[in-house]
C-alpha cells in the first residue's frame, strides 16, 4: 500500500478532501481561541484607553530585546512548519521530519528566552502586588495583563512544542504515514500561536520607546 | 489546504520569501516605535499586515476551500462585535461614570435626559 493510500481514512474519498476536513476542524477550534485571546486584547484595550499615562509608564519597562528575539524565532518557526507541511504533501520524508524538529527547537528556544525574560522581570519586582515599584497604581493593570497574556501564550506554545515533537517522532518511527493530513492541523495551530505573538509584540514591547 | 504544492514544486521559495517580508515588517515595527510619534496605530497596522501575510500565505488561506475562509472571517467578525459592543459602552459613558485618567476632552460629558426614555 502506498503512503498516500495508507493516510486515507473513512469517509473521505481522497486525501485532499481529508485535509480539508482536518482544516475545518482545526479552524473551528482556532476561532474559539481567537475569542479567548480576543477577550484579553479587549481588556488591554479598555484599560489602555482609560489609563493611557499609566500604560505608557508601565510599558517602558518590558524587555524589548527578548520580545524582538522571540518574534524572530516564532516567525522562523512558522516558515519551517510551512516547509514541513509542503514536504509532507510531496512525501519528502526527511525534509518534513527535519523541518518539524527545527520548528520544535525554535519553539523551545522561545520558551527558554521567555523564562530568562521572566526572571529579569521578577528581579525588577514587576509582579503586581504590595511592593510594586511603579506609580501610579494602574501600572499594575498593564503588568497583570502582561503576565496573563504572555503566560497563556507560553502555555499554548509549550503544548505546540509537545505536539510537534510527538508528531515528528511518530513520522520518524513510521507510526503515521508521511502524507498524513494531521500535519495540517498541527501547522495551523502553530501558526495561530505565532499570530498571537505578532499582536502581543506591539502591545507589550513597543510602548513608550521614543 | 490547497493543491498548490504538487510534485516538482519548489517548497522553499514561497515560505522563505514570506519570511523575509515578515522579518522586514517586524524590524519596521520595532524601528517605528523609536520614532517621535504616537506609533501605536502604525505598530498595530504593521502587525495586522504581518498577520494577513501569515494567514494567507503560510496558513494558506488564499488557497483554501471557501468554507475554511468563511470560518476564519466569521471568527474575525465575532471578535469585532465583541470590541464594538464593549467600546460602545465605555466610550459613551459620561465623564464621571467612565473612571480612568483619560483627558476630559475625550469623554462624553453631557446630561442625559432620562425622562425622555
Amino acid at each position: 500500500m502506498s503512503d498516500a493510500a495508507a493516510s486515507l481514512r473513512e469517509p473521505w474519498p481522497d486525501l485532499d478532501r481529508q485535509r480539508e476536513g482536518v482544516s475545518v476542524g482545526i479552524w473551528l477550534f482556532i476561532v474559539s481561541e481567537m475569542l479567548f485571546f480576543g477577550a484579553l486584547f479587549l481588556g488591554y484595550a479598555v484599560y489602555r484607553t482609560l489609563y493611557p499615562e499609566a500604560f505608557r509608564i508601565a510599558g517602558a519597562e518590558t524587555a524589548v530585546s527578548y520580545g524582538s528575539v522571540n518574534l524572530l524565532l516564532l516567525l522562523t518557526s512558522s516558515v519551517t512548519m510551512t516547509i514541513a507541511v509542503d514536504a509532507s504533501r510531496q512525501a519528502r520524508r526527511r525534509t518534513a521530519i527535519i523541518c518539524l524538529a527545527l520548528t520544535m527547537l525554535l519553539g523551545a528556544a522561545f520558551l527558554i528566552f521567555k523564562g530568562l525574560e521572566y526572571s529579569l522581570d521578577i528581579a525588577k519586582g514587576l509582579f503586581p502586588g504590595a511592593d510594586f515599584p511603579l506609580q501610579p497604581p494602574q501600572t499594575q493593570l498593564f503588568w497583570a495583563l502582561y503576565w496573563v497574556m504572555t503566560g497563556v501564550h507560553a502555555i499554548h506554545l509549550a503544548i505546540g512544542v509537545g505536539i510537534v515533537g510527538v508528531f515528528a517522532w511518530v513520522l520518524w518511527r513510521r507510526v503515521l504515514p508521511i502524507e498524513s493530513p494531521a500535519i495540517v492541523g498541527v501547522a495551523t495551530y502553530w501558526h495561530f500561536v505565532d499570530t498571537v505573538w505578532i499582536i502581543l509584540f506591539p502591545l507589550l514591547y513597543l510602548v513608550n520607546r521614543s | 489546504m490547497s493543491n498548490s504544492v504538487g510534485h516538482h514544486v519548489n517548497i522553499w521559495l514561497r515560505p522563505t520569501t514570506v519570511w523575509v517580508a515578515l522579518v522586514l515588517l517586524g524590524l519596521a515595527n520595532l524601528g517605528s516605535a523609536y520614532l517621535p510619534l504616537n506609533a501605536l496605530p502604525l505598530n498595530l497596522v504593521i502587525a495586522a499586515i504581518m498577520v494577513i501575510l501569515l494567514w494567507l500565505l503560510l496558513m494558506d488561506l488564499i488557497g483554501s476551500a471557501a468554507l475554511i475562509r468563511l470560518i476564519a472571517v466569521a471568527g474575525l467578525v465575532w471578535l469585532s462585535f465583541m470590541f464594538a459592543l464593549t467600546f460602545s459602552d465605555y466610550l459613551s459613558r459620561a465623564c464621571e461614570a467612565q473612571g480612568g485618567d483619560r483627558p476630559a476632552a475625550l469623554c462624553v460629558d453631557r446630561k442625559i435626559n432620562w425622562g425622555a426614555f
